[in-house]
């Protein structure tokens, strides 16, 4: 008999023995191995989609940044453009005025010193005008030139006729006050007097005289009365004289001010 | 000529006995259960682990995966007794490569022991699956008149088991000693290396066909799908 049962029975109970010790050594400390580390990988499985999913959601928010960022950039830029656009023009426009108001003052500038010129050159003239006669009169005829320029006034009174002797007749005779003569110097008593005998004998009449000395009349003698006027001076000669003068001082000036003109508007 | 390592007793008192079966049926499981708490007491769950814990790892994983393909759903619940079988009969085949070793399995007590072993755990898978009602009622199907049939069927089954087992275990063992007598070199090396061949065969047809056979008590009869019959 190749069948011994009590073998049978001994290696039943050995193989029961067996399965449990499988069961306990083998199996079950592999198999939770083995799902401890799929549950591990799965995590971290999962951990890594979380994680791809928060960086995507990170790039997302970062690109929204970006864009904003980008969109406030180009707003600013677009401002700080505007603004100083803005103060450009509010420089230049400022820059535009002192310059016209530096060329107005050197203009005035200019002006002024013309006239400060003018009336140099006049006084100059008038000083020189007087030497110089004086000087040739007293050389010539041994005559002073205030003698002379006497003389003169009261040649021009002895000649007065017409219109202008008539109204000024009237004037002297209805004057209240003395007629006023002014002149540019002190006159000599004998100069006062051929003034005096000429007034009377032009006008026919015992003519009030007062004299006077003003220094602005320019070497000149003039009767006032009663709003009328009869003067020789050397005023008018230099007015012609000035305004000779003030022609040719345009003539020179106004190039400058044309050349100034474009360098006030490149500030 | 000894055709069994029953044969081989050492001890014995009355009924009781120690032959070199049981012996070597110790012998194994020492090894085994050693071998696997050696291993398995240094487990880790992380990437890097032992050469020793992989191979564990690869054998307990294809065995599991085969009973899945199989049939059986669930195949963590017969990993402890399907697994033990093959891992038994093939550590026993492989075994034999050792000078003075005699297989347990070439005993027919042994193959026996196992294939009872079978033909019982079929029928307590069966009902905890299905209940007792459910299982028994598979007896009787389609008519009462299978009923004989399926009991011999079940009892068939298991001598072929055993008897199967033990044959090729015994005749590997009987063709190693007899051309052993006639050619002592190089030829029984062959078929030594073939007998482990067939000894790892065995091991897993004895696997698979107890895997099938419970399989098939497991198996909760479906009703057919309207459409199947439709088509």
């Amino acid at each position: 008999m190749l069948i011994d049962w009590f073998t049978v029975g001994a290696q039943v109970l050995n193989f029961l023995i067996l399965v449990w010790l499988m069961k306990r050594f083998l199996y079950k400390p592999i198999l939770n191995a083995i799902d401890a580390r799929e549950k591990r990988i799965a995590k971290e499985l999962a951990d890594a989609d979380a994680t791809t999913a928060e960086a995507r959601k990170e790039r997302e928010e970062f690109q929204q940044k970006n864009d904003q960022f980008d969109q406030q950039r180009a707003a600013l830029l677009s401002k700080a453009k505007d603004e100083a656009k803005t103060e450009r023009q509010r420089l230049l426009d400022e820059a535009r005025k002192a310059a016209d108001v530096l060329s107005a003052k050197r203009q005035e500038s200019l002006a002024n010193d013309a006239r400060n010129l003018n009336r140099a050159i006049t006084r100059r003239t008038q000083d020189e005008v007087f030497a110089i006669a004086r000087k040739t009169l007293t050389d010539l005829a041994t005559t002073s030139l205030e003698e002379r320029i006497g003389e003169v006034f009261t040649r021009r009174l002895r000649e007065l006729n017409g219109e202008a002797k008539h109204v000024l007749a009237e004037a002297l005779k209805t004057a209240a006050e003395p007629a006023l003569v002014r002149s540019a110097f002190d006159l000599p008593t004998d100069q006062r007097a051929a003034i005096q005998v000429a007034l009377n004998e032009t006008f026919s009449a015992e003519i009030r005289v007062r004299f006077e000395t003003a220094p602005d009349l320019v070497s000149g003698i003039e009767l006032t009365t009663n709003g009328q006027k009869v003067a020789w001076s050397i005023a008018d000669y230099l007015a012609s004289l000035e305004q000779g003068v003030g022609e040719l001082l345009k003539a020179k000036d106004n190039p400058k001010v044309e050349e100034a003109k474009p360098s006030s508007q490149d500030q | 000529m000894r055709l069994s390592p029953d044969e081989i007793i050492f001890w014995q008192s009355g009924f009781f006995k120690l032959n070199a079966t049981i012996v070597f049926t110790w012998a194994l499981m020492l090894v085994l259960a050693v071998g696997a708490k050696l291993i398995t007491c240094k487990l880790t769950t992380e990437h890097k682990r032992s050469r020793w814990q992989n191979l564990l790892e690869i054998v307990v994983t294809l065995i599991a995966k085969q009973i899945e393909e199989v049939g059986l759903a669930h195949p963590k619940k017969y990993l402890g007794f399907l697994g033990t079988l093959f891992l038994f009969v093939a550590a026993a085949s492989l075994c034999t490569v050792i000078p003075g070793y005699e297989p347990p399995t070439g005993s027919l007590s042994t193959t026996t022991a196992l294939a009872l072993c079978v033909m019982v755990a079929v029928p307590l898978f069966g009902i905890a699956e299905q209940g007792v009602g459910n299982y028994f009622k598979s007896y009787i199907q389609p008519t009462f008149i299978m009923l004989p049939f399926n009991v011999i069927s079940e009892i068939s089954r298991t001598l072929a088991l055993a008897v199967r087992l033990f044959g090729n275990m015994m005749s590997g063992a009987m063709i190693i000693g007899i051309l052993l007598t006639i050619t002592p070199f190089i030829f029984p090396i062959v078929m030594t290396a073939l007998g482990l061949l067939t000894g790892m065969v065995q091991a897993y047809i004895f696997f698979i066909l107890a895997t099938v056979y419970i399989a098939a008590a497991t198996r909760t009869r479906e009703p057919k799908p309207e459409h199947a019959l439709i088509t």
